[in-house]
């Protein structure tokens, strides 16, 4: 396969930056998406120009760093995966492919494709936890049984990648989807619900101070979510804030 | 006398942690406060010693090469945790939890390690749950198990194949809880270049700021290293990209011995590399083979049909197939232990029967059980005389719940459905039992410096148990570091805040920039990865899945001179003082090149068949592993001497006084 | 937003019956129209809510805007919205912004001149004057035709708005289907029913 790249190229946060343009050649497509980079990498190295700087880690859809807008949409065209499981037999030869970065004021560029997504961590420290000791003295595991459905629910919130693909997608760079996948996790538990007003006070305060735009419920972020976050989560995180902020 | 002493406690032993609890020394609390610890690595042992040490009441900072405590590579782990529980009522115990773990490790593990992780298992799952991570359910509300290899109980929590995320989340959401009270001080991209001792104490650590390139020194009480493994030795592994030994192996380099480093876990199921382009390998969670039959054509005529693309999986009759696991162990079948599956499929593609284009697969298949499930549905469902068509849908949707999203990733990688054609799987490098030697409180060699998690050698012996990692994280990072490391620090609460201005920091911060300086000074003839890929051949094809001593000592000579070549010859692009993804990879193939070397000469040294380490010469004459607990019944501790090749070995006999050691059986 | 705009969407309703009658029963309108322009409560206690609520709500959603394009600072290159998120919820703003735009016409149009006919001129009350007040309104087609495509950008915003402002109050449960249903049918039938009553008007003018 024979494509052409346009990448974002910004060399440091106080770079202006630019699109930038480079063919390549000899693409399977068996390869990932970032193996694909790997490959320009290789051929820019060989030639003494500065390789294309991405966030990866896992490369198996898990950890969340890898993110990448790809020809307008976070993690590519494909559904329900990050970058590193996007496969180039997605593409066909002759394609033209736009990467850039994801793009929120709250998640300024670091350099070339890497953002500063540690606005995702202020949130979650602002009351994404339960307040137990971890001194082992808790109740038996299975002291409080915790119907089913509740489980699976709050399991299906709390696989969230933390990869702010719903930011990028988000035409308001919402973190809605974000925010309330980690508070419906705690919500829909026994174990969270002590807490649950307060925390959910404290996390959309956090969301709000960090600069990201309203929730207009396009969808947007749920359809590009590699992990199907739904959004009855942003509807669980309205009423949750909704009925703290009443009780005060 | 050996200069290692494991400290391990007197007494019974289950009352060894016990009592030990009970007798070592504790800080005030209002001296904690006076008290720094650094944790390098944010995965589950050091999230988890972070977010218990920072509770405790001590300052603790963390330090981790992503963007965020979250995104440690523990957050991968998919099949689940075990804990001796005993909810099934299937006759787990905490003796049979200890007891599956030193043979699954196959008698090269410390009895009274092993133990205490048994005793705290329970107490993990416990906290877990308290923490809100969200385990499997059944209906009544309970906690589900399932089972994993190496043993006869259902003792595995899970959560669905992301049990090491949720568990991650777990520690993180602690750790959050802490930062938000200003207890931990997180440091996110940065990466530690080396370790600091002060009057033979590790005090401190240099690293790098990864995105503004700045070096800095930071100083503590002790020093904690949670950096996980080192199987990106290999090139490809299942491990993250960035996985890597630099902090475990500057740690090694200060005097921190290193221990049995050719213990590597080879797993089973993962899927086979597809070319040349490959960055790295996928798992497939060990859990699938709960439920799936492993495979290869029993008639090497249609082996070489299938890989000629004649001949389809779903075309070979049932009785032209050869379930290899379950003829040869019918006890444990398609479940035995990692290492002895992985074997037994090099075995088979060895012999031709290989499945793939380049004959290094074989089938993992989901009929027979989606048939299974799907029965017992349909009758659930009233269906008496239900179709094999209906049978089949209700069974791939009840395989779709337990296994759904490694099912998705299997297709996007391969390409071709799981449900209907058998997975292609093939062996691959996936965690390392070996690490930094530390004795029963976790402490390494160099006193102040501990290790947990995977960075540490001690539990897993020749071979880890499925969803072992997991629980051992965790139980060093909540349950044990938290109390042995106050023993330490107990002589350190009159000793104010360490200075990061003496002549230590300044010399190990004057190596690290001449280091970098050095990497930045290659010729410029070749890549990072050009070497990095280069290591890995070596390291698969000469200390892989199966070793001899020609072999071992032909890698020991070939890693040295790619070494030598990286120094003199690598090309690393871009500026010291930004974001500069080569220069970090440049550090990391720099200490997996000394590492790799030492591997092999450890493999070589060990004249026995165990675990992992399989050495051809020493085989029954059926091709199992064999053993040698006259002459190798310890761990092996390298201290460091300059090169790999000069590196001094210590032995730590190892005392089996509760288990009788026994030939490895599966059968 | 979605407080204000609910509210809004009973006010339409309630609009639209009154307004129907026109077609129906000229008289009815004719008492209906009187009965609003000049009891008490509905000019000095509804009608100022009601303005309060329009300004409430297009205010915000220019407040939202912007605070939404500063969320997102520097602008993708290239940006598919169209493959994740459908046309009409993106451009609420362009729905909107039409519609408020309509708004001041027609505000113009029927608002503005009771105001004069009222309050300035201070003529006497007539409650039979409203039906032909309002056909006279609809005899160019051009302000005929104006309305029929405000009502169809109202319709587009009504599509995503109605809905969309359960969501935000929380409403996500067994009911967000049959919710989801009666916006497509209260955001097309309502629009369109007006735009039939203009159509309608402009070609029966009172020809006396």
């Amino acid at each position: 396969m024979k494509l052409t790249l346009k990448i974002w190229r910004q060399n440091g946060a106080n770079d202006k930056g630019k699109m930038q343009t480079y063919p390549i050649d000899g693409i399977e497509g068996d390869m990932s998406f970032l193996e694909m980079l790997d490959v320009l990498n290789e051929d820019l190295i060989n030639k003494g120009e500065s390789p294309v700087e991405f966030d990866h880690d896992c490369r198996e859809g898990i950890c969340g760093s890898c993110s990448l807008q790809i020809n307008g949409e976070p993690h590519g065209p494909d559904r329900l995966v990050t970058t590193c499981q996007l496969h180039m037999r997605s593409f066909k030869d002759g394609d033209t492919i736009v990467i850039e970065p994801f793009r929120a004021s709250a998640f300024p560029v670091i350099k070339d494709l890497i953002v500063d997504r540690s606005s995702f961590d202020r949130i979650q420290q602002a009351g994404g936890y339960v307040s137990v000791n971890t001194s082992g003295n808790t109740l038996d595991a299975n002291a409080i049984p915790v119907n089913k459905q509740d489980a699976d629910q709050a399991f299906s919130a709390a696989a969230c990648i933390g990869c702010g693909a719903c930011v990028a997608a988000c035409k308001n760079a919402s973190a809605m989807l974000f925010t309330s996948a980690k508070v419906s996790q705690y919500a829909l538990l026994p174990q969270g619900q002590v807490e649950a007003a307060t925390r959910v006070e404290n996390m959309v305060r956090q969301m709000d101070l960090e600069g990201f735009g309203n929730c207009t419920n396009t969808g947007a972020c749920e359809i590009e979510c590699p992990k199907g976050i739904s959004l009855e989560n942003i509807a669980r995180m309205n009423r949750e804030y909704l009925s703290a902020s009443i009780k005060g | 006398m050996s200069v290692l002493d494991s400290k391990v406690p007197k007494g019974p032993l289950d009352q060894k942690w016990t009592s030990h609890k009970n007798k070592i020394n504790l800080v005030n609390p209002a001296n904690k406060r006076n008290i720094d610890v650094i944790v390098v690595g944010t995965g589950l042992a050091g999230g988890a010693a972070a977010a218990s040490l920072a509770e405790l009441g001590y300052n603790v900072k963390t330090f981790c090469y992503q963007d965020s405590p979250r995104r440690a590579h523990s957050i991968a782990a998919q099949g689940g945790i075990n804990a001796s529980k005993n909810y099934q009522g299937d006759g787990d115990s905490n003796y049979r939890l200890f007891y599956d773990t030193i043979k699954g490790g196959d008698y090269r593990s410390r009895e009274a390690n092993v133990h205490r992780l048994a005793e705290v298992s329970g107490n993990i799952i416990d906290q877990c749950v308290a923490q809100g991570v969200p385990f499997a359910r059944e209906y009544g509300g309970q906690l589900d198990n399932r089972s994993f290899g190496g043993v006869l109980v259902s003792r595995t929590f899970y959560a669905k194949g992301q049990t090491g995320q949720q568990l991650l989340l777990g520690a993180y959401s602690a750790m959050n809880r802490q930062i938000n009270r200003g207890k931990i001080t997180p440091y996110n991209r940065h990466e530690m270049l080396d370790l600091v001792l002060v009057d033979g104490k590790a005090r401190g650590i240099i690293a790098r700021d990864l995105v503004s390139g700045a070096i800095e020194r930071h100083s503590a009480h002790a020093v904690v290293i949670a950096s996980g493994g080192y199987g990106n030795v290999f090139f490809l592994s299942t491990n993250a990209m960035g996985s890597n030994v630099m902090a475990a192996w500057r740690a090694h380099r200060r005097g921190a011995f290193f221990a049995n480093p050719c213990f590597t876990q080879i797993h089973p199921t993962c899927i086979p590399v597809s070319g040349d382009h490959q960055s790295k390998l996928t798992l497939m969670s060990e859990s699938l083979r709960n439920d799936g039959r492993i495979w290869v054509p029993a008639k090497k005529e249609d082996a070489e049909a299938i890989r000629a693309g004649k001949l389809k999986p779903t075309q070979i009759a049932e009785e032209d197939r050869d379930y290899y696991l379950e003829r040869r162990y019918p006890a444990f079948g398609n479940l035995v232990p990692r290492d002895v599956a992985s074997r037994a499929a090099k075995e088979r593609c060895d012999a031709g029967f290989g499945v793939n284009k380049t004959g290094e697969a074989v089938y993992l298949d989901f009929d027979a059980a989606i048939m299974r499930y799907g029965k017992e549905k349909a009758l659930i469902s009233g269906q008496k005389d239900a179709s094999d068509a209906t049978i089949r849908t209700l069974g791939e949707e009840i395989i779709a719940a337990k296994y759904g999203n490694l099912f998705q990733m299997y297709e996007k990688i391969v390409d071709e459905n799981p449900y209907k054609t058998p997975m292609m799987i093939y062996p691959a490098v996936h965690y390392t039992m070996g690490g930094l030697w530390v004795d029963y409180n976790l402490q390494t060699t160099i006193p102040g410096c501990y290790a947990a998690g995977e960075a540490n050698f001690s539990d897993h012996g020749a071979n880890r148990l499925g969803a072992s990692a997991l629980m051992q994280g965790l139980a060093d990072g909540y349950f044990v570091l938290p109390y042995t490391i106050g023993d330490y620090l107990a002589d350190d609460i009159r000793t104010g805040r360490i200075s990061t201005d003496s002549p230590e920091f300044e010399a190990a911060e004057k190596e690290v920039t001449d280091r970098l300086a050095k990497l930045k000074a290659g010729k410029g003839l070749h890549s990072v990865d050009y070497y990095h890929k280069k290591l890995g051949k070596i390291m698969w094809n000469k200390c892989g899945m199966s070793r001899n001593e020609k072999e071992l000592k032909e890698a020991i000579e070939e890693i040295a001179a790619l070494r030598a070549d990286f120094w003199e010859n690598v090309k690393v692009p871009g500026d010291l003082n930004t974001k500069n993804q080569e220069l970090e990879k440049a550090g990391r193939v720099a200490d997996f090149l000394e590492l790799g070397e030492l591997f092999a000469k450890d493999a070589l040294t060990r004249n026995e068949s165990c675990g992992g380490h399989f050495r051809e010469e020493y085989q029954t004459p059926e091709g199992e592993a064999l053993r040698d607990d006259e002459n190798f019944k310890f761990v092996s501790a390298w201290e460091y001497k300059g090169a790999p090749k000069d590196a001094v070995l210590h032995k730590e006999e190892l005392v089996y006084e509760n288990i009788e050691l026994k030939t490895r059986s599966y059968k | 937003m979605a407080l204000s705009g609910l509210f809004l969407v009973v006010f339409l309703g309630q609009h639209f019956v009154i307004n129907i009658t026109s077609v129906i029963a000229p008289d009815t309108f004719n008492t209906w129209s009187h009965f609003m322009g000049y009891n008490p409560l509905v000019q000095y206690v509804l009608q100022p809510i009601l303005i309060g609520g329009v300004i409430v709500h297009f205010v915000m959603g220019f407040v939202l805007e912007i605070q939404n394009r500063k969320a997102r600072g520097i602008r993708y290159a290239k940006y598919n919205g169209a493959a994740n998120a459908p046309w009409i919820s993106r451009n609420m703003i362009i729905s909107g912004g039409v519609v408020l735009a309509f708004l001041a016409m027609h505000m113009y149009d029927f608002w503005l001149h009771e105001m004069v006919y009222k309050y300035v001129e201070s003529n006497p009350q007539d409650a039979t004057r409203y039906y032909a007040e309002t056909v006279e309104k609809f005899h160019s087609p051009v302000k005929t035709g104006l309305y029929v495509l405000s009502f169809g950008l109202l319709a587009l915003h009504l599509l995503h708005g109605f809905a969309s402002s359960f969501q935000t109050m929380g409403v996500n449960n067994k009911y967000s289907a049959a919710i989801k249903t009666f916006t497509k049918v209260y955001a097309i039938l309502i629009p369109l029913g007006f735009a039939f009553i203009a159509v309608y008007h402009h070609l029966n003018p009172i020809t006396q």
